[in-house]
């Protein structure tokens, strides 16, 4: 059987205080998330040459220049003035291409339960597409999942980490289509 | 594959006790009500065999004595009586001279059809008198089965409560890092061995909950990526979906007597609880309002059913009838309260506490009152009942990029014990006693 190695658990955490280190993790989870069709808000963050890099209307084009995701505050569903920005971006990308429909996947963070947290996903991706419906995205072609805090984009023990998974993702196509 | 032969193991209680007839009271008790007990010393020898089985049951029989806190095994290598005759009275003065109060001794045998026989004596060392003898029979390869239900026969000749080693627990193992992570369902032993998946890695599962009345379990898969709650038969491991809902259905949990699965809809913003009846397939609604409402979770008696709901701002625990009538709320202390499970004994309801950044299992009485903490730290939740109503069992999640420990807890909070599995586990849920 093998078990978990608390020591190094407790390692990370005292590592974890130190800001050097936090900087660090947070570019490793970044990088990760680069590896991954979801890429983080805007390309400028990542230096990766910002618009025109990716082909007009691709999902590149989409999660790249666009941004394909929001962030909230704790426990909350609402969505923010940032989040509008983004949404607002995204229903004229939609508008301009019609022919993608998208899944809205809402997520929360580890500081919850895990029923609790499921619904709660499941209201962000419903205020997201409400948001999305009064900027004009047919409803017709938004579905809705949530993960609640099962698929988390950023691992760490603060607030940088947990405010980086409490989101609402815009995918092409996506689950269930 | 989890196949197990639930009828293979038969009893026959009080033919051994003859010789030695127990007296009406017994001078060796443990009275579990009264908080942080002295663990009772007991010496556990091995069975008389003619292979390593012997020794293998009793070590099985003493672990499972020790983690509940109220026993102390004494040490083997004190032993001053070698027991070469199981069914001859022991040299008590042998075993009060190293303390021990209680003392087992007993024998495993193969049967002309192949099956185990092993039977067993609980004595009373200061008393001098058998408190109770027994014997089982069972297949060879069940034979950590039979040192449970040795084990139970002992805690409850002892406590005069239930015991409940004799038992499985359903899981959901993790593996890989936490942004991939993979999840399956997976049963084992109350004690951890015995582990077996009862599905594959494909599709993500969540909070299992054992059948009170059959070998059957309801949980939530993303199967399809379309979150559902399911039944699984653990037997034939047939799977199917619970009614026909327009939306994500989850957290599920059976009704006492079996007949009815509970679980939340989500429906937009909203969650609301239902229930689904297994042989008519009607479906019930019972509450109805713009909040989260889900973790439901029945008295033992079917009459009331506790949830959580955030209708009041944060989460908190709510009661009400199973109707849906009567919807109160009880928890009112500081911070956000969620996961309500019903004791099996009816007298408490255990909980997840979220409050100053910590997460604590804790447990109050039905009307709210008398709330306790058992444990609290970074991260502890989902509690789950041992079918005696006096252990739990519950999920901790450390900080950083580890992954959920199992842990089980007595109800003075005091016995803390880890339980082992083979990788990262969470949403454990005890089966009822095995029969």
């Amino acid at each position: 059987m093998s078990r978990i190695d608390t020591p190094a658990m407790s390692r990370m955490q005292t590592l974890a205080r130190n800001p050097a280190v936090i900087a660090l993790t947070l570019a490793l989870a970044l990088a990760g998330c680069a590896n991954k069709k979801n890429l983080p808000n805007s390309a400028g963050e990542l230096g990766l040459g910002g618009a025109g890099s990716a082909t007009p209307g691709s999902s590149q084009d989409f999660t790249v220049n666009v941004g394909d995701r929001i962030f909230f505050d704790t426990d909350s569903t609402s969505v923010r003035a940032d989040a509008q920005q983004t949404l607002d971006r995204q229903a004229q990308w939609l508008a301009r291409y019609p022919n993608y429909a998208i899944t809205v996947e809402g997520h929360a963070d580890e500081r919850g339960t895990r029923e609790y947290n499921l619904a709660l996903g499941a209201r962000r991706a419903a205020a997201t597409k409400e948001y999305l419906a009064s900027r004009g995205v047919p409803a017709n072609r938004m579905k809705t999942i949530s993960y609640g805090k099962e698929r988390p984009v950023a691992v760490c023990d603060d607030i940088s980490c947990w405010s980086q998974n409490r989101r609402a993702v815009t995918v092409l196509g996506g689950a269930g289509m | 594959m989890i196949r197990r032969s639930l009828i293979g193991i038969m009893m026959a209680i009080a033919g051994m006790a003859m010789t030695f007839s127990a007296p009406a009271q017994a001078a060796v008790e443990i009275n579990i009500n009264k908080g942080n007990v002295q663990p009772l010393p007991i010496a556990i020898t091995d069975f008389q065999s003619n292979n390593e089985m012997g020794a293998q049951i009793a070590q099985v029989v003493a672990a499972d004595l020790q983690r509940s806190g109220l026993f102390a095994p004494v040490n083997k290598a004190a032993f001053i009586e070698k027991i070469t005759d199981p069914n001859k009275a022991p040299r008590f003065q042998d075993w009060t001279a190293i303390n021990a109060q209680a003392l087992v001794v007993g024998r495993v045998t193969r049967e002309a059809d192949g099956r185990l026989r092993a039977e067993f004596r609980l004595w009373d060392t200061y008393a001098g008198q058998q408190m109770t003898g027994q014997q089982f029979f069972t297949q060879p390869d069940n034979w950590r089965r039979l040192a449970h239900i040795i084990a139970d026969a002992i805690y409850e000749r002892i406590t005069g409560e239930k015991g409940y080693f004799d038992t499985r627990v359903v899981f959901v193992s993790e593996s890989g890092p936490k942004t991939a992570r993979q999840r399956q369902l997976a049963i084992m032993d109350q004690d951890g061995f015995n582990v077996r998946m009862l599905t594959n890695t494909k599709d993500l599962v969540l909070t299992p909950r054992f059948s009170p009345s059959r070998q059957e379990v309801t949980y939530m898969s993303f199967e399809g990526n379309q979150p559902r709650v399911y039944l699984l038969q653990l037997e034939t491991g047939q799977r199917e979906v619970v009614g026909n809902f327009p939306g994500m259905t989850f957290s599920p949990r059976f009704s006492p007597d079996g007949q009815k699965v509970i679980m939340s809809l989500q429906q937009e913003g909203n969650a609301n609880i239902y229930t689904m009846d297994l042989r008519s397939r009607t479906t019930t609604r019972l509450t109805s309002t713009a909040a989260i409402d889900t973790a439901p979770s029945y008295a033992p008696d079917g009459g009331r059913i506790a949830f959580e709901s955030d209708r009041g701002g944060r989460q908190q625990i709510y009661v009400m009838n199973a109707d849906g009538s009567g919807q109160n709320r009880i928890s009112f202390g500081d911070g956000s309260y969620s996961t309500p499970v019903w004791s099996p004994r009816g007298d408490l309801i255990a909980f997840t506490k979220q409050s100053g950044g910590k997460f604590s299992i804790g447990v109050m009485k039905p009307d709210g009152s008398g709330e306790r903490i058992l444990t609290s730290g970074f991260h502890n939740e989902g509690p789950t009942w041992a079918p005696n109503g006096r252990v739990l069992m519950f999920f901790r999640q450390g900080a950083g990029a580890g992954g959920p420990q199992l842990y089980s807890i007595d109800l003075t909070g005091y016995n803390e014990q880890m339980v082992k599995t083979p990788s990262y586990a969470s949403d454990p849920a005890w089966s009822p006693l095995l029969e």
